[in-house]
């Protein structure tokens, strides 16, 4: 065993409200700048839908991630061969209209404009070309709330023919949640492994994937190789840029951008404890395994055998501690609350999702009414079952439908409470989905009451442990460093 | 320079590998890493600065504003508010996309760096300065004087030809303008817009304590805006009262009604999503598979303004099974005491049955007591005979001690009023009730119990309210059974089976709700609750349709509790330092009254939108009563002339003048020009300027513009606007004069066009108003002023701090006015010496004793001579202020003695400010010079930020204290201790930058948020405890909910009856067949009125005719954020209209195709956004896109296409102008027509080729 740590996120889509908080945020800290225009390394796609960029999930098209060759884990692009060949073309690019035409407006033509038979207009241009453009045609959220949907929406990869007849056009069957994305920071990342440069790597210290900006030459194999499509090309600079986890808050202790400004409040992030020795098994598992492989990965972080492997890697007191409060282990592993996105594509994401509960499909019966009992059943909701496993579990429904329930027994039990009725309640309700009445309340406290110390754990980086503290007092920041100390006497 | 050597770093890659695992599938390598600071340089910042985004929004949220290199680089929300206690989901973070993306205005190209002045007026008026030795008021003259002139730069207003100007000159411009309306016309013919004083106190202020100084009108906002609920005034006598979201997760139950909480309150919307997980069921009543149904359990498919009728579904269930065939003992309990449900009505027997006349009074049972038209009556159970209450109006301008909720009559004996008179009946008798649905209107006729009663007059019969409640929903009792329908699935008003034709809902659905909504609360004692927004206010029958919801939440004891109730969210209406502000912003620190109207009556008349009517009031009416007038106009006239709304422009004379001619017809004093006035109203030597709007003599004269986008975002009709007001050249109005005439007010042809002589915008960016305006002045961002900030969100105060100093030449709003002040103040020593008399006209207002002025509802109209004209009484208040234009700067920069010399307080609570007004020279120190000598300074605006904490209950603890024991005193209750504990507390801007603070309770608002603890200690001085349930629950720190300080302290609701009504017995509301709730459809209005006005384009091609809505949007707080690049491109980029895809098929229309929106009132051009979740027949458009971005020349007009508003126009609703009685009566911004906007129906036609407009820079 090799016990490794990584970060982690957890994203309650059941809250999300869709609002971009996240993207806007991070886009104005990160990627406000010329050549990373048309980059959110954080985004919000309304499914069902394509999404951003174009029918991402389509790995046919794309190749991105890894495939179970006869027992052999590969890059679903192809090997190192693959890339030599192709290394001045790579044929499975996204191209910049599946992402979309940047834009911007001549706006200053509203205060400029000489007197005139009309009222002044701005009108867009295209930051690629610098022309008007006559129409705008795509964005990084053009499918808003099933906007287009006619178009689009059933072009989502996810809608293969089982679903055809659950989801359609039809006004009263109608049904959308959110999918925030931003890169995984994957324990098997294909990206790092498509790297021809070796610039991409994956932090010891913490799991962050990154590219390095001085190694990297612009190969985009990572691009290609990611199936999640969350490394992106700067035009500018012509090199490769991603999601960062925000390091240098993270290293201080805080969350990232886009969690910490999450006004839905739905966001976690802390750190788990993972065999690390168990990455290719459980990358090479059958489909509908992984999720529950990936569970298998995640070292139990109150066990005293895993406190002490820790121990004996060098991680330290308050990173234990922090793995012991992580809400990530709790959503993840203890309550088994939160999934991988599209774990078939066995790069191991360790960005997880509860998935959303959704209104009744049809009207309620009104027989049968009972004060606790006046929510939907999970199959009557109008997000189909399997449409939710093709997200989260390659197909495998379970799941999806324990978690779904657990979250409405959580809700019957509580309402028991508020009614006063907690001793007319009927436990086996709580039982059926691995729930009593304290872990009950456990969970929604981490759900609904979720102080900000709950949501986020983070340690700070134990910067003493691969640098001279002491000296980067004085000198960090400036762009000259201090002498070495073998240098000095010379 | 020498690099250091790398420390030991450790990676994952395929290169030399340090340690290998996984099988070899992964390795450690070591390299330098030192490239990381990369990001690590970015993300470092110089400093961040806590202020607040200051939108109109509701949102109130505080951001931190990142600095680097003296640059502001981003924006992350605050995380430091103040603590909701241990069990509770947090107010962190607050702030939303469109707030993330507010940085990017800092700097932008959009941004207005200077002050500009459109070139053809300059020149005009630096040619006529010259002309006249440079005087600049005759300069005016020359220009305004010649109508060649005149046209030719208001013509051009709207189509570009800015150019820059120093602040000087642009200062000089507007003073001079001011000066010449003042001397032409009078001051009142200026006028000032600003909205939303909460989202920015202090630059709300700057621009009203100005105007309000030199006599200028401040026109109201939340009215205007469709923002204010008027069913909220009319049933709680409050302007709005809700409860701050975090209340949300209080609730066990939770319907959200015509309010999309993701979208709109993104900030609040997860104590929604998270209250869900606590128990509570969520139920999402919209038209549209909205954001709000993702969170549902239930979605409620209602037809787009057909809510009322299933309100009235509801509410027929929950009469019939916790009223009628069940008691439910907590709802009796709660009725009894809080509604006018047990209030006796007194029936007016007609050939075919009886109707309502209005509430019985102590005059009419012979009871001989003081304010006796005013005092109302119940039945004592107790007793066995009528008694007269305590809390009704008449006690609280008495001095009786007895306006209170204590369940006492006349003598103080306990009393059990009789709900109904059911078993106590003398007679069941016919009722009529007036009855409207989508196709006809008609009168339910039903058995009625009855008691008959012996007056000075005869007997008369009179009922109960309940009991008219269980007639009006049909809900049958033994032996009230005639005229009722047999069941639920009985298709007769207003069954569940009934509203199945108009909203769609299955009766099914509707009863389930209802019944869990009322099963909910009678198990927790009332926490069942309704969020409400702009989705269904919009409607001009939106009162209506609220008071059939608020049925729901009063019939169910949820009003007034924690968790429970109306909830109701559009406007940042709630300032929570009322006081301080007011006296500020009006300058009633110097001056008393100060000019303030309703905004939807002066733009009806300003931009000529009465001349174009399309609503016929006979066709709006009771079928039982004949209405008085046909045109909404002539009530607006009625309106104004009995002192029930404030019009100015007043008279058809200056306001200075008439002073001048009383005193020169020999009136001594300010009691002998009153007279004097008031002789010439009644000889008709004098009118009311709202008479007769066209005439040149009462246009609005000069109009200021801040803090808003008054043109687009609220100018509903804003081709009415731009032809009348502006007269800019227009193509967009195609409609033509209407047939439907005023009897009174007079209607000018040709009409007039382009009234305003000056328009001043101030703003941070170019908007839609900008392009119209003449003068354009840079203002301050929210990163770049000091300011307060407050909301009915949540309970804290906030402030703005300055992350940079203004960049260019831009100024905070209190530093534009303070220098235009100076200017003025200067120009007037040689233009407007010495002082002047100024004859100011007040309507009768809510919250004084004038509420009490005209009795039982009834219209008498002294012009018809059924009245004598006496002011304050059956006309107007008429008040003389006098004015010194040389000390309008002076007076700016301190604080009046006023404070100190009259009565302090708001909403009929009052109590002296002398100790305040000393500590205020103490905190701000004093000035020296004229009219300020030795006043508290206020020359900055931190300084005028500090006035209105000092001077505000809820900001400092001994203000709150006073107010306390001042509600003590009027009512007789032991509550003068509310505030004990906060005596001590007081904020300072200063406290407020370190971190927000939660407001101190005050009677100037409905609701308390003191802990169970210390409501036990006050309840132990009553003589009885109230009846609120158990509330151990309370814990602190307790959240605010409304209305809790009448069911928890028994303060009466400020209402006719002292309680919660379901009924309004004016005339006018029985006239428009309002007494009771009923359900009215939308208006009938078509695109065009008549055949031959559509225009070709839409002749020739391919339409569909759809309901036209424009609810909030998405990516955009109004129009603001809707220019800004990140907003513009997480969507269309650019003006969007959402259609159902089957309606969008059978125009040939697809996803993001080109379309054009037509009806009469203008055309807009904008791209399909084409979907199956929304309903077909709908078009939305999310409100105020503007029309600066990516819009198109119309096809159909040959201009640039309009804004949402091109396919609105104002549509008025004469119960709103109702006044001088309790509840129903004047507020700025409380009560008074509101200016809705949904009732439109517009073509939608496919456009092939937009064309854009050519402009030259």
């Amino acid at each position: 065993m090799k016990l490794k740590t990584n970060v982690g996120m957890v994203i309650n889509l059941d809250k999300c409200i869709g609002c971009h908080t996240c993207s806007i945020t991070c886009k104005n800290t990160w990627t406000n700048r010329d050549g990373t225009e048309y980059m959110w390394w954080n985004n919000v796609e309304t499914k069902p839908g394509i999404g951003y960029p174009k029918r991402w999930e389509d790995q046919e098209h794309y190749k991105g991630g890894w495939e179970n060759k006869n027992g052999k884990l590969e890059l679903k692009q192809g090997g190192k061969l693959f890339e030599y060949i192709n290394i001045f073309h790579n044929p499975h690019m996204p191209t910049i209209d599946d992402y979309y035409e940047p834009w911007d407006y001549d706006y200053e033509k509203l205060i400029k404009a000489k007197p005139s038979k009309y009222q002044p207009v701005a009108r867009p241009k295209s930051k690629l070309t610098g022309e008007y453009m006559e129409k705008i045609e795509w964005g990084p959220n053009w499918e808003d709330d099933l906007a287009g949907s006619p178009e689009y929406m059933l072009k989502d990869p996810n809608i293969t023919e089982d679903l055809e007849k659950e989801i359609t056009l039809e006004f009263e069957r109608s049904f959308f949640f959110y999918l925030p994305r931003l890169c995984n920071h994957c324990l098997n990342p294909a990206c790092v492994a498509a790297c021809p440069s070796g610039a991409m790597y994956k932090r010891d210290e913490d799991g962050i994937v990154l590219v390095d900006q001085d190694m990297c030459r612009g190969w985009r194999f990572c691009i290609s190789a990611c199936p999640y499509k969350k490394v992106y090309f700067n035009w500018d600079t012509h090199k490769a840029e991603k999601c960062i986890f925000c390091y240098p808050r993270f290293e201080a202790g805080l969350p990232t951008v886009c969690s910490e400004t999450c006004v839905g409040r739905i966001r976690y992030v802390g750190i788990v404890f993972y065999d690390a020795d168990k990455v290719k098994e459980a990358a090479s598992a059958p489909e509908g395994d992984i999720y529950s492989a990936m569970l298998g990965l995640i070292l139990d972080p109150t066990d005293k055998e895993v406190q002490k492997l820790a121990e004996k890697e060098g991680i330290r007191y308050d990173w234990i501690d922090a793995a012991v409060r992580s809400p990530i282990y709790k959503l993840v592993k203890e309550f088994e609350v939160a999934l991988p996105l599209h774990p078939e594509y066995r790069t191991l994401p360790m960005v997880w999702y509860i998935p959303p509960l959704s209104p009744i499909l049809r009207v309620m019966n009104s027989k049968g009414y009972s004060d606790i009992e006046i929510f939907p059943a999970i199959d009557e909701m109008r997000i189909p079952i399997k449409y939710l496993a093709k997200l989260f579990t390659a197909g495998n429904e379970e799941p999806i439908r324990k978690i779904l329930k657990k979250l409405l027994a959580m809700r019957m039990y509580m309402r028991a409470v508020q009614l006063g009725k907690e001793e007319e309640f009927n436990d086996k309700i709580l039982e059926e989905v691995g729930l009593n009445r304290k872990k009950a309340k456990e969970l929604h406290r981490l759900l609904a009451v979720a102080k900000y110390e709950e949501r986020f754990v983070i340690p700070t980086t134990n910067k003493e442990q691969f640098e001279n503290t002491f000296k980067e007092q004085g000198f960090t920041g400036y762009d000259y460093k201090p002498p070495c100390d073998f240098c000095k006497g010379h | 320079m020498k690099r250091k050597f790398s420390y030991l770093l450790r990676r994952l890659k395929h290169f030399t590998a340090r340690e290998k695992y996984s099988g070899g599938h992964s390795a450690l390598m070591s390299y330098d890493r030192e490239w990381e600071d990369f990001y690590r340089n970015r993300y470092s910042y110089d400093k961040f600065v806590y202020t607040t985004h200051g939108v109109n929004c509701t949102g109130s949220c505080r951001w931190k504003v990142y600095v680097k290199n003296g640059v502001i680089t981003w924006e992350h929300q605050a995380i430091d508010y103040p603590s909701t206690g241990p069990d509770f989901p947090e107010y962190e973070p607050r702030g939303c996309p469109r707030g993330a993306s507010f940085s990017w205005y800092i700097y932008s190209p959009l941004r207005v760096k200077y002050p500009y002045v459109r070139g053809v007026l300059l020149d005009l008026w630096r040619e006529a300065k010259k002309q006249s030795g440079g005087d600049p008021v005759k300069a005016w003259e020359i220009i305004l004087g010649d109508p060649e002139k005149e046209r030719k730069y208001k013509s051009q207003r709207g189509r570009g030809g800015f150019v820059r100007v120093s602040w000087d000159e642009a200062y000089e411009l507007i003073a001079s303008q001011l000066i010449h309306t003042i001397k032409k016309y009078g001051p009142d013919r200026i006028a000032g817009f600003t909205p939303i004083p909460a989202m920015s106190m202090v630059s709300y202020a700057s621009g009203a304590r100005f105007l309000s100084l030199i006599g200028g009108t401040m026109l109201s906002f939340y009215d205007w805006y469709a923002d204010l609920p008027p069913a909220s005034p009319q049933v709680w006598g409050e302007q709005t009262d809700v409860p701050e979201s975090g209340d949300w997760y209080n609730a066990d139950y939770l319907i959200m009604w015509g309010s999309n909480v993701p979208m709109t309150r993104s900030p609040d919307a997860h104590f929604m999503t998270e209250v869900r997980y606590k128990g509570a069921k969520v139920v999402s009543v919209s038209p549209d598979y909205a954001e709000s149904v993702k969170f549902a359990d239930e979605w409620v498919a209602v037809r787009a303004g057909t809510d009322g009728a299933l309100a009235m579904g509801m509410t027929h269930v929950i009469l019939k099974e916790f009223y009628a065939d069940h008691q439910e003992p907590y709802f009796q309990e709660y009725a009894k005491r809080y509604t006018d449900l047990p209030f006796l009505v007194l029936l007016k027997k007609e050939d075919d049955g009886f109707v309502i006349e209005r509430f019985l009074r102590a005059t009419d049972i012979g009871k001989d007591v003081s304010n006796a038209e005013w005092k109302l009556v119940v039945w004592d159970q107790k007793s066995n005979r009528p008694v007269l209450p305590n809390g009704t109006v008449g006690y609280r301008w008495e001095d009786s001690k007895k306006w209170n909720l204590k369940l006492e009559d006349e003598e103080g004996n306990k009393i059990d009023p009789a709900l109904t008179l059911l078993g106590i009946h003398d007679e069941v008798v016919t009722v009529k009730l007036p009855y409207f649905d989508d196709e006809t209107k008609g009168v339910l006729k039903r058995a009625i119990p009855v008691k008959k009663l012996q007056t000075p007059d005869g007997e008369v019969y009179v009922t109960t309210v309940l009991d008219l409640m269980f007639a009006n929903f049909g809900v049958a009792r033994p032996g009230v059974e005639e005229g009722y329908p047999k069941s639920y699935e009985d298709d007769q008003p207003h069954t569940p089976k009934w509203q199945e034709k108009f909203t769609g809902v299955p009766a099914e659905q509707v009863i389930r709700i209802a019944r869990e909504f009322a099963r909910n609360a009678a198990l927790t004692k009332g926490r069942s609750m309704i969020i409400m927004g702009a989705g269904i206010n919009h409607w001009y029958n939106a009162d209506i349709i609220y008071r059939a919801i608020l049925n729901l939440v009063m019939l169910t004891g949820s009003e007034g509790r924690n968790g429970g109730g109306w909830a109701h969210y559009v406007g940042q209406e709630k300032v929570r330092p009322f006081e301080g502000w007011a006296t500020l912003a009006f300058a009633r620190d110097w001056h008393l009254p100060p000019r303030v109207q309703n905004a939807t009556t002066f733009y009806y008349f300003a931009s000529e939108q009465y001349r174009y009517e399309d609503i016929d009031m006979e066709n709006l009416a009771s079928p039982l009563v004949k209405p008085r007038y046909k045109h909404p106009a002539d009530y607006l006239y009625l309106a104004v002339r009995l002192g029930w709304l404030p019009h100015y422009p007043q008279f058809n004379k200056s306001s200075i003048e008439l002073a001048k001619e009383a005193e020169q017809n020999g009136a001594k004093s300010n009691e002998e020009i009153v007279k004097y006035v008031v002789e010439q109203l009644k000889k008709g030597e004098l009118d009311f300027a709202v008479a007769d709007p066209g005439n040149p003599v009462n246009f609005p004269r000069s109009f200021f513009v801040w803090r808003a986008n008054w043109l687009s975002a609220g100018g509903k009709g804003h081709e009415y606007f731009i032809k009348h007001m502006l007269g800019s050249e227009n193509g967009g109005l195609l409609a033509e004069d209407s047939p439907i005439k005023p009897e009174e007010v007079k209607v000018r042809t040709p009409a007039p066009i382009g009234k305003v002589d000056l328009v001043v915008n101030l703003d941070f960016r170019i908007a839609g108003t900008a392009l119209y305006s003449d003068v354009v002045l840079p203002a301050a961002t929210w990163y770049e002023k000091e300011d307060l900030s407050s909301t009915d969100m949540h309970p804290f105060l906030h402030v703005f701090n300055a992350a940079i100093d203004p960049p260019w030449e831009a100024r905070s709003d209190w530093d534009i006015f303070k220098g235009l002040a100076k200017k003025f103040s200067e120009l007037a020593k040689e233009h407007l010496p010495g002082t002047y008399k100024d004859v100011v006209t007040v309507p009768l207002m809510h919250d004084t004793p004038f509420e009490i002025a005209q009795p039982y509802g009834k219209v008498l109209d002294w012009k018809k001579g059924e009245v004598e004209p006496i002011p304050g009484k059956t006309m107007p208040q008429i008040a003389i202020v006098e004015r010194d234009y040389t000390q309008i700067y002076n007076k700016y920069i301190s604080v009046g003695p006023l404070v100190a010399e009259k009565p302090f307080g708001a909403h009929g609570w009052k109590w002296s400010a002398k100790e305040e007004y000393e500590e205020l020279k103490e905190l701000l120190g004093t000035r020296d010079d004229g009219a300020a000598a030795g006043k508290p300074n206020i020359e900055y605006a931190k300084q005028a930020a500090n006035m209105v904490l000092t001077l505000s209950s809820c900001s400092n603890g001994r203000v709150a204290s006073k107010a306390w024991k001042n509600a003590e005193e009027k009512t007789g209750l032991p509550i003068s201790d509310v505030a004990k504990d906060y005596e001590a507390q007081k904020f300072t801007f200063d406290d407020l930058s370190i971190q927000p603070r939660v407001t101190v309770s005050t009677p100037i608002f409905t609701g308390n948020t003191e802990d169970y603890r210390h409501l036990q200690e006050i309840w132990e001085k009553f003589d009885e405890k109230p009846p609120v349930p158990d509330i151990t629950h309370m814990k602190a720190p307790r959240r605010f909910a409304p209305f809790t300080n009448n069911t928890e302290l028994l303060i009466p609701f400020r209402t006719l009856t002292g309680r919660q009504q379901f009924m309004l017995d004016h005339e006018l509301f029985l006239e428009i067949g309002e007494a009771l709730p009923v359900y009215k459809p939308p208006l009938k209005l078509q695109p065009f009125e008549f055949d031959e006005k559509v225009p070709e384009t839409v002749k020739k091609s391919k339409t569909i005719k759809v309901r036209y809505l424009t609810p909030h949007g998405k990516w955009h707080i109004h129009s603001t954020f809707f220019d800004n690049i990140r907003m513009l491109t997480l969507f269309r980029g650019g003006q969007y209209v959402w259609i159902n895809d089957q309606d969008a098929k059978e125009i040939g229309v697809k996803d993001n195709d080109w379309i054009e929106l037509v009806n009469r009132n203008g055309v807009i051009v904008a791209r399909a956004v084409v979907s199956h979740r929304i309903p077909r027949g709908t078009a939305f458009m999310y409100h105020a896109q503007d029309r600066t971005i990516f819009v198109p020349i119309s096809e159909t007009t040959g201009q640039v296409g309009g804004s949402h508003n091109a396919a609105a126009k104002i549509h008025i609703k004469p119960t709103h102008a109702v006044g001088a009685y309790a509840q129903l009566a004047y507020g700025f911004n409380y009560y008074g027509p509101t200016g809705t906007q949904r009732d439109e129906v517009v073509y939608i036609r496919k456009v092939e080729k937009p064309v854009f407009p050519e402009v030259e820079v």
